[in-house]
Protein backbone atom coordinates (compact mmCIF):
# COMPACT_ATOMS: atom_id res chain seq x y z
CA UNK A 1 0.00 0.00 0.00
CA UNK A 2 1.54 3.34 -1.08
CA UNK A 3 -0.18 7.11 -0.08
CA UNK A 4 -0.70 8.58 -3.19
CA UNK A 5 -1.37 12.92 -3.10
CA UNK A 6 -2.91 15.13 -5.66
CA UNK A 7 -2.22 18.65 -5.89
CA UNK A 8 -3.27 21.75 -7.53
CA UNK A 9 -5.23 20.77 -10.85
CA UNK A 10 -4.11 17.58 -10.39
CA UNK A 11 -6.20 17.18 -7.73
CA UNK A 12 -8.97 18.94 -9.17
CA UNK A 13 -8.78 16.77 -12.20
CA UNK A 14 -8.66 13.50 -10.00
CA UNK A 15 -11.78 14.72 -7.66
CA UNK A 16 -9.59 13.85 -4.56
CA UNK A 17 -6.40 15.30 -2.67
CA UNK A 18 -4.68 11.41 -1.30
CA UNK A 19 -5.72 8.05 -1.54
CA UNK A 20 -4.10 4.84 -0.36
CA UNK A 21 -3.46 2.41 -3.58
CA UNK A 22 -2.76 -1.17 -3.88
CA UNK A 23 -0.47 -1.58 -6.31
CA UNK A 24 2.72 -3.77 -7.29
CA UNK A 25 3.99 -0.91 -9.11
CA UNK A 26 8.47 -0.32 -9.06
CA UNK A 27 8.35 2.22 -10.45
CA UNK A 28 6.39 5.87 -10.49
CA UNK A 29 5.55 5.69 -14.17
CA UNK A 30 4.48 1.94 -13.76
CA UNK A 31 2.31 3.44 -11.08
CA UNK A 32 1.33 6.10 -13.41
CA UNK A 33 -0.13 3.52 -16.05
CA UNK A 34 -2.44 1.52 -13.35
CA UNK A 35 -3.78 4.85 -12.05
CA UNK A 36 -4.34 5.62 -16.24
CA UNK A 37 -5.97 2.71 -16.43
CA UNK A 38 -8.38 3.38 -13.71
CA UNK A 39 -11.08 5.85 -15.01
CA UNK A 40 -10.95 8.77 -17.90
CA UNK A 41 -10.13 11.15 -14.57
CA UNK A 42 -7.17 9.44 -13.85
CA UNK A 43 -6.48 9.49 -18.08
CA UNK A 44 -7.34 13.34 -17.98
CA UNK A 45 -4.86 14.23 -15.51
CA UNK A 46 -2.08 12.25 -16.42
CA UNK A 47 -2.07 12.74 -20.24
CA UNK A 48 1.24 15.33 -20.41
CA UNK A 49 3.33 13.83 -17.86
CA UNK A 50 5.73 16.74 -19.32
CA UNK A 51 2.80 19.21 -17.23
CA UNK A 52 3.84 17.14 -14.30
CA UNK A 53 6.01 17.15 -11.37
CA UNK A 54 6.47 14.25 -8.81
CA UNK A 55 7.68 13.63 -5.41
CA UNK A 56 9.04 10.06 -3.66
CA UNK A 57 8.47 10.80 0.14
CA UNK A 58 8.41 14.43 -0.16
CA UNK A 59 11.64 15.01 -2.38
CA UNK A 60 10.98 15.64 -5.62
CA UNK A 61 11.86 12.88 -8.31
CA UNK A 62 11.96 11.42 -11.99
CA UNK A 63 9.13 9.36 -13.56
CA UNK A 64 11.58 6.02 -13.47
CA UNK A 65 12.15 6.27 -9.77
CA UNK A 66 11.81 2.82 -8.27
CA UNK A 67 9.66 2.69 -5.61
CA UNK A 68 11.04 0.03 -3.46
CA UNK A 69 9.93 0.94 0.37
CA UNK A 70 8.05 4.21 -0.62
CA UNK A 71 5.52 5.02 1.25
CA UNK A 72 4.12 8.43 -0.14
CA UNK A 73 4.00 9.36 -4.04
CA UNK A 74 2.87 12.97 -4.60
CA UNK A 75 1.72 14.14 -8.52
CA UNK A 76 1.69 18.02 -8.92
CA UNK A 77 2.38 20.94 -11.61
CA UNK A 78 5.15 22.58 -11.75
CA UNK A 79 5.53 24.75 -8.53
CA UNK A 80 4.51 28.25 -8.21
CA UNK A 81 5.90 29.69 -5.28
CA UNK A 82 7.65 32.93 -4.22
CA UNK B 1 17.87 29.67 9.74
CA UNK B 2 14.43 29.78 10.39
CA UNK B 3 11.49 28.80 8.00
CA UNK B 4 7.96 29.61 8.58
CA UNK B 5 4.79 28.48 6.43
CA UNK B 6 1.79 30.05 8.15
CA UNK B 7 -1.53 30.92 6.62
CA UNK B 8 -2.10 33.91 8.88
CA UNK B 9 -0.24 37.35 7.56
CA UNK B 10 2.55 38.45 9.33
CA UNK B 11 3.73 41.96 9.35
CA UNK B 12 7.35 42.46 7.06
CA UNK B 13 8.76 45.58 9.09
CA UNK B 14 8.26 43.49 12.50
CA UNK B 15 9.99 40.85 11.39
CA UNK B 16 12.68 42.34 9.61
CA UNK B 17 13.77 44.38 12.62
CA UNK B 18 13.66 41.27 14.93
CA UNK B 19 15.43 39.51 12.20
CA UNK B 20 18.29 42.72 12.10
CA UNK B 21 18.37 42.52 15.66
CA UNK B 22 18.64 39.12 16.34
CA UNK B 23 22.00 39.04 13.80
CA UNK B 24 23.83 42.09 15.27
CA UNK B 25 27.06 42.59 14.52
CA UNK B 26 26.63 40.72 10.75
CA UNK B 27 27.07 43.42 8.69
CA UNK B 28 25.04 43.43 5.86
CA UNK B 29 21.10 42.54 6.08
CA UNK B 30 19.21 41.74 2.75
CA UNK B 31 15.40 41.24 2.76
CA UNK B 32 12.73 40.57 0.00
CA UNK B 33 9.02 40.91 0.31
CA UNK B 34 6.28 39.32 -2.07
CA UNK B 35 2.65 40.94 -2.28
CA UNK B 36 0.06 39.60 -4.28
CA UNK B 37 -0.34 41.76 -7.70
CA UNK B 38 -3.66 42.10 -9.03
CA UNK B 39 -4.26 41.19 -12.51
CA UNK B 40 -3.31 43.70 -15.26
CA UNK B 41 -6.70 44.19 -15.68
CA UNK B 42 -8.02 44.60 -12.09
CA UNK B 43 -10.53 42.42 -10.57
CA UNK B 44 -8.30 39.81 -8.81
CA UNK B 45 -10.76 38.44 -6.36
CA UNK B 46 -8.50 36.65 -4.33
CA UNK B 47 -5.16 34.17 -4.59
CA UNK B 48 -5.63 30.88 -3.22
CA UNK B 49 -2.36 29.20 -2.16
CA UNK B 50 -1.90 25.54 -1.85
CA UNK B 51 1.04 23.72 -0.71
CA UNK B 52 2.16 20.37 0.54
CA UNK B 53 2.17 20.10 4.46
CA UNK B 54 5.45 18.60 5.24
CA UNK B 55 7.63 18.89 2.26
CA UNK B 56 7.24 22.50 1.68
CA UNK B 57 9.13 23.37 5.19
CA UNK B 58 11.78 20.10 4.40
CA UNK B 59 12.06 21.83 0.36
CA UNK B 60 12.66 25.34 1.72
CA UNK B 61 15.19 24.15 4.70
CA UNK B 62 16.98 22.47 2.30
CA UNK B 63 17.18 25.11 -0.19
CA UNK B 64 18.09 27.39 2.78
CA UNK B 65 21.11 24.60 3.88
CA UNK B 66 22.38 25.02 -0.18
CA UNK B 67 22.25 28.96 0.56
CA UNK B 68 25.04 28.17 3.94
CA UNK B 69 27.16 26.26 1.98
CA UNK B 70 27.78 28.95 -0.74
CA UNK B 71 27.53 32.05 1.14
CA UNK B 72 29.23 33.08 4.14
CA UNK B 73 25.73 33.96 6.37
CA UNK B 74 25.50 34.62 9.76
CA UNK B 75 21.46 33.96 9.64
CA UNK B 76 18.48 33.46 7.50
CA UNK B 77 14.75 33.97 7.24
CA UNK B 78 11.84 32.34 4.73
CA UNK B 79 8.40 33.15 5.53
CA UNK B 80 5.69 31.96 3.41
CA UNK B 81 2.38 32.03 3.48
CA UNK B 82 -0.75 29.89 1.81
CA UNK B 83 -4.39 29.96 2.37
CA UNK B 84 -6.36 32.78 0.68
CA UNK B 85 -5.06 36.17 0.32
CA UNK B 86 -6.13 39.80 -1.13
CA UNK B 87 -4.31 41.43 -3.55
CA UNK B 88 -1.83 44.27 -1.83
CA UNK B 89 -1.37 41.33 0.93
CA UNK B 90 1.96 39.67 2.11
CA UNK B 91 2.42 36.19 0.38
CA UNK B 92 6.43 35.86 1.90
CA UNK B 93 9.44 37.58 2.86
CA UNK B 94 12.85 36.36 2.58
CA UNK B 95 15.82 37.72 4.93
CA UNK B 96 19.25 37.23 4.64
CA UNK B 97 21.96 38.57 7.34
CA UNK B 98 25.78 37.88 6.51
CA UNK B 99 29.35 39.62 7.32
CA UNK B 100 28.99 41.61 4.02
CA UNK B 101 25.90 42.87 1.37
CA UNK B 102 27.69 40.82 -1.61
CA UNK B 103 27.00 37.27 -0.02
CA UNK B 104 23.46 38.43 1.85
CA UNK B 105 22.30 39.81 -1.91
CA UNK B 106 23.31 36.73 -3.50
CA UNK B 107 22.10 33.97 -0.76
CA UNK B 108 18.58 35.90 -0.86
CA UNK B 109 18.28 36.01 -4.66
CA UNK B 110 19.04 32.23 -4.76
CA UNK B 111 16.60 31.62 -2.19
CA UNK B 112 14.05 33.44 -3.86
CA UNK B 113 14.86 31.67 -7.26
CA UNK B 114 14.64 28.46 -5.70
CA UNK B 115 11.54 29.20 -3.78
CA UNK B 116 9.81 30.02 -7.08
CA UNK B 117 10.11 26.71 -9.01
CA UNK B 118 11.36 24.12 -5.90
CA UNK B 119 9.40 24.56 -2.78
CA UNK B 120 6.08 23.15 -3.16
CA UNK B 121 3.58 25.66 -3.56
CA UNK B 122 0.71 26.27 -6.18
CA UNK B 123 -0.70 29.47 -7.13
CA UNK B 124 -4.70 30.48 -8.15
CA UNK B 125 -6.30 33.20 -9.00
CA UNK B 126 -9.61 33.70 -8.61
CA UNK B 127 -11.81 36.10 -10.30
CA UNK B 128 -15.40 36.71 -10.54
CA UNK B 129 -15.56 34.95 -14.34
CA UNK B 130 -13.70 32.05 -12.60
CA UNK B 131 -10.84 30.70 -11.34
CA UNK B 132 -7.19 30.14 -12.77
CA UNK B 133 -3.99 28.37 -11.68
CA UNK B 134 -1.15 30.07 -12.32
CA UNK B 135 1.35 29.03 -14.82
CA UNK B 136 4.81 27.78 -13.97
CA UNK B 137 7.35 30.60 -16.40
CA UNK B 138 9.99 29.20 -18.02
CA UNK B 139 11.84 32.32 -16.83
CA UNK B 140 11.58 30.94 -13.61
CA UNK B 141 12.91 27.75 -14.21
CA UNK B 142 15.85 29.25 -16.51
CA UNK B 143 16.65 31.73 -13.14
CA UNK B 144 18.08 28.51 -11.55
CA UNK B 145 20.61 27.59 -14.33
CA UNK B 146 22.81 30.88 -13.21
CA UNK B 147 23.80 28.72 -9.49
Amino acid sequence: MIDVLYFAWVRERIGLPRERVETGAATVAELVEELRAREDRYAAAFADLSALRVAVDQELADFDASLDGAREVAFFPPMTGG
Amino acid sequence: MAVRVQETGFDPGAELNAFTAAASGAGAVVSFTGVVRDLDTGGLDRMEIEHYPGMTESAIAKIEAEAVRRWRLADSLVIHRYGALAAGETIMMVATAAPHRADAFQAAEFLMDYLKSRAPFWKKEVTADGAAWVAARDADEDALSRW
